[in-house]
């Protein structure tokens, strides 16, 4: 039955009309259209990915600003505590240093006192014993120059001596 | 009966067949999207495709009427 | 809802009233001559033909003559169709560089030198005639270039419309074809390929997709009468045959391993194997070619087999029926053209990505 049969000019026709087609929508057609649509797709594709990059990058941002502020915050902190020590501990020394400044000013004061009382007190001996042996000179001469006086002197001297 | 009845016997009895396979690549089809129709496209790509088999046995038989 | 049931039955009928008058007033024409034979009808409907037979009017048949080319031992010879006078029953003589041709049932054929009428032997083949080497202007290769200009303005339009839009935005042409294009790449080359050697698949398989699509629409628009190019197996082996050269070419290896030497089965069954895979490659491209021949066929020849109904009966009355049925076998073969150059891209992709597929 010839409706399954190929007809030869058919077939020669179809094959070059085909292969023509063919070669000419690949150089004409399909190269440019697939090509823009794939270029369209890849700009969609970079740009989501961009977006996408653009969104981590700010999270990334984000998160570096928290944990640069949480830094910041406890450095601060450290800082004050240091700080605050180191004020104690001024205070402390300076404390210590009047406590000791002025214990030595006191010893100072106190060995000068000592010193001057002690001058004081042996120029008043001297001062003592000179105005006692002026008195005592006075007192001799006077004595002296009263005979019953010199011998109760004597006798109260005598008396004095023995009784010692 | 002439050789032409014959054939056309045999070419509707090649429908029959193609008929039954392809009813129930359509049936098999139906039941696997009401079940996951998150795939209902690839199912119906496949189906098509399997349809297409069965269908070129039926045509090989009416082709082959023909040719008687 | 009322708006597109309003418009389906507005295309309806204008379709019916095309394909009616189409049909009828040509029918009616081989009425007159001898009793209607719808086998014979039907026959000349889904063949080829010398020149494009639009319509008769009162019996006289409109067409439009194209070039009839025979390469015969004394060299080429064309003259156009219009000189068999729209006969193909081999009465008309053509006498042309000293030769005689007749038209019997489309087929021309060279009577031998000497005989001036064509004689036939009992089952109708002449007997004093031969056929040459005929490379006319069929109507089906006129209708196949006329869906190549219109395939190549549609595309290289829509190539332009993306030139022109730097940013790359179909429109127009360009928005209507994208999605099929896209649809190509992504639902046939894609999965069937694989998603790294597609690329080089791509421009044939949009092509053999569009160019089966517009020929099944051609063939189905009535006034054309069917010009009935992708059910034609010519055509369709031509399709199939370079499916089949480049599944073959672009085989690697591990295909060629798989048809001779099934890996990972016992010899024997290697050697059993063998030679079913070797028909196997010959049958994947037959199917191809079979299928597509005849759904296209067995659709045309439905809506026909209708059609002839109403002259089989003699009978308007039959007519609403038989135009019912048609229409509504019309409607289906408008899916089919889609399904069938869809089915024949993808399982020419499924051929090629088994040509391509690497060992796993």
């Amino acid at each position: 039955m010839d409706l399954i049969k190929p007809d030869f000019g058919l077939v020669f026709w179809s094959l070059i009309t085909f292969v023509i087609l063919l070669f000419v929508l690949r150089k004409f057609a399909w190269k440019p259209i697939l090509g823009a649509v794939e270029d369209r797709e890849e700009g969609i594709k970079s740009a989501l990915a961009s977006a996408e990059n653009a969104r981590k990058e700010m999270e990334n941002l984000k998160a570096d600003n928290e944990r640069i502020l949480q830094e910041a915050r406890s450095e601060r902190e450290a800082l004050l505590k240091e700080a605050r020590e180191i004020k104690a501990k001024i205070i402390a020394d300076a404390e210590e240093d009047a406590q000791a400044k002025a214990s030595k000013m006191i010893e100072q004061a106190q060995a000068a006192i000592e010193s001057e009382k002690k001058a004081a007190m042996a120029e008043l001996k001297n001062h003592v014993a000179g105005l006692s042996l002026e008195i005592a000179e006075k007192v001799v001469r006077e004595e002296l120059s009263n005979k019953d006086k010199q011998l109760q002197l004597v006798e109260s001297m005598l008396g004095e001596a023995t009784l010692n | 009966m002439t050789i032409t009845g014959i054939a056309a016997i045999g070419a509707g009895l090649a429908a029959i067949g193609a008929g039954m396979g392809i009813g129930r690549i359509g049936g098999s089809a139906m039941d696997a999207m009401a079940r996951q129709p998150e795939i209902q496209g690839k199912i119906q790509t496949s189906a098509l495709i399997l349809a297409a088999f069965v269908e070129a046995v039926a045509l090989f038989g009416v082709v082959a009427a023909l040719i008687v | 809802m009322t708006l597109n049931t309003f418009k389906s039955a507005l295309f309806s009928v204008l379709f019916l009233t095309v394909s009616f008058f189409g049909y009828a007033s040509e029918d009616a024409h081989s009425e007159n001559k001898e009793e209607f034979n719808p086998k014979e009808m039907i026959l000349h409907h889904v063949k080829d033909a010398y020149g494009m037979h639009i319509i008769d009017i009162n019996g006289h048949p409109i067409s439009i003559p194209l070039p009839i080319i025979l390469y015969t031992d004394s060299g080429l010879t064309t003259f156009m169709s219009s000189e068999f006078h729209h006969d193909y029953n081999g009465e008309v003589v053509v006498e042309k560089d000293g030769q005689r041709f007749v038209n019997v049932h489309e087929k021309i054929y060279r009577l031998n030198d000497g005989e001036t009428t064509v004689k036939y032997d009992a089952e109708h083949h002449p007997i004093n005639a031969e056929r040459p080497w005929d490379f006319s202007i069929t109507r089906n290769v006129f209708m196949m270039w006329v869906s190549v200009i219109v395939l190549l303005f549609i595309f290289l339009t829509t190539a332009k419309q993306y030139k022109k839009s730097g940013n790359y935005v179909p429109k127009g042409i360009a928005s209507f074809m994208e999605p099929l294009i896209v649809f190509v790449r992504d639902e046939i080359a894609k999965p069937m390929i694989g998603e790294h050697k597609y690329k080089r698949f791509m421009p044939y398989l949009l092509t053999v997709f569009f160019f089966i699509w517009i020929n099944n629409i051609f063939g189905l628009i009535p006034i054309l009468n069917g010009a009935n190019l992708s059910g034609n197996i010519a055509f369709t082996f031509s399709l199939a045959f370079c499916t089949f050269l480049i599944t073959t070419f672009s085989g690697n290896k591990h295909y060629w391993k798989h048809i001779f030497w099934m890996p990972g089965v016992p010899v024997p069954m290697k050697i059993f194997l063998m030679p079913i895979e070797i028909v196997g490659m010959f049958v994947k491209p037959i199917s191809l070619m079979i299928r597509l021949f005849a759904n296209i066929t067995a659709g045309h020849i439905i809506i026909l087999a209708l059609m002839s109904l109403i002259f089989i009966f003699e009978t308007i009355a039959v007519a609403p029926v038989s135009i019912a049925f048609s229409l509504f076998i019309g409607i289906i073969e408008i899916v089919v053209t889609a399904i069938q150059a869809y089915i024949f891209t993808v399982l020419s992709a499924l051929y090629f990505g088994m040509a391509t597929e690497e060992a796993h």
